[in-house]
């Protein structure tokens, strides 16, 4: 009975982790311009990726194989933010002007109220 | 049920290799090539888990951390048109 | 202190990788250990910028905030991916980190690129630039929720 619950459970995760990886290609597709379709892409790594590996892990059980599964989807998460950010800043250093309905690069930033200083940090150590 | 995830994952790289062959700039292309590398991990897994030999897991790991490489070296060659160049210098010449 | 850390840190990843425990695979695993650590000690990488240990207590509870959030917004590209009008707005602004460290500004700065529909293209002093798919997304961000929720997991510092 219970690992028929898990079965379950496992095949919805998967399929519904699959369902979002296409919608994330199909949103590659759709999307006009390469920022936005890093938006898209980002739905890929993210929930796509956590819901499939999440089900096989229910599939896996409690072994070194769940274990390997935790470094993949942690490997998402310390990756994909890197590859993003280095795959932003050279666009966008190679001149490839986003395609935008507002720009507020101009205007002085908010937040962070008691620090203003705009110096870099410097390391603490 | 591991087949339904792989055809899935199958399409999506499907639908990102139309993309990275639309292009236009060459930033879709790395952009595309990193999603298919992602998307080869969970494919990897899933197959892993569609023979029952998860040692396809220990390939897919290994391929991430490859797939970061050479993409950071992809940008870097495509930023500056040198794989050897160095940050610290352009902010000491800068300075 | 750190390079002890380190060190079982790697050891336990090299464990659970393997799967394997005879004595000759667990040799080679202390001797690459050992050499990983000599090697970015000589690279002087083992700081609180690289391996802060300080942090961890609270990680776990930190990365479960950021996965509500992650799913929460990621369901929300979905729906607009899945929109045959296509509703975007792109936008791009400016937030300042309210962290100290560099190790907090760049979680701050991993958080909004790993949330789905913000991109963090640029990170100067504490001044981070972001692309947002929808106008909504850059006013969330400017109102500072996040910002404060790493702010709260970076003190108590390293």
């Amino acid at each position: 009975m219970m690992e028929q619950i898990v079965d379950i459970a496992s095949w919805i995760l998967i399929v519904l982790g699959s369902f979002f990886i296409i919608t994330g290609a199909a949103g590659m597709l759709r999307m006009p311009d390469l920022f936005t379709r890093m938006h898209a892409a980002s739905v890929i790594e993210t929930l796509g990726a956590t819901l499939l590996v999440v089900g096989l892990m229910l599939q896996a059980g409690f072994t070194l194989v769940s274990a390997k599964l935790v470094f993949v989807l942690l490997l998402f998460f310390f990756i994909g933010p890197v590859a993003a950010h280095a795959l932003a800043q050279a666009a966008l250093h190679a001149g490839v002007e986003p395609m935008l309905d507002e720009d507020r690069r101009n205007r002085e930033p908010p937040g962070g109220a008691e620090k203003n200083e705009t110096d870099p940090v410097e390391p603490k150590t | 049920m591991f087949f339904v995830a792989s055809a899935a994952i199958l399409v999506a790289i499907i639908l990102v290799v139309v993309r990275a062959i639309r292009g236009p700039t060459v930033f879709d292309r790395v952009l595309a090539a990193n999603a298919i590398g992602t998307l080869a991990i969970l494919l990897l897994a899933a197959i892993g888990f569609l023979t029952g030999r998860p040692e396809w897991l220990d390939v897919g790991l290994t391929y991430g951390l490859l797939n970061l490489i050479s993409m950071l070296a992809v940008l870097k060659f495509f930023r500056h048109g040198d794989l050897a160049y160095d940050g610290e210098e352009e902010r000491e010449t800068k300075a | 202190m750190r390079q002890v850390s380190l060190g079982l840190f790697l050891f336990a990843f090299w464990l659970i990788l393997s799967g394997h425990y005879t004595p000759f695979l667990l040799a080679i695993g202390l001797g690459s250990v050992a050499l990983a650590v000599y090697v970015s000690s000589r690279m002087r990488v083992v700081d609180a910028e690289g391996h802060p240990i300080g942090l961890l207590s609270r990680w776990l509870g930190y990365l479960v905030w950021l996965y509500i959030e992650i799913m929460k917004s990621a369901w929300a590209v979905t729906r607009i991916i899945i929109d045959p009008k296509l509703p975007i707005s792109p936008t791009m602004t400016k937030v300042r980190a309210s962290q100290k460290t560099p190790a907090g500004i760049a979680t701050y700065a991993n958080s909004i690129t790993l949330t789905p529909g913000t991109i963090t293209t640029d990170v100067k002093g504490n001044v981070l630039t972001i692309h947002a798919l929808v106008r909504g997304g850059a006013d969330d961000l400017e109102g500072g929720d996040m910002d404060r929720h790493v702010s709260g997991f970076e003190r108590g510092r390293v």
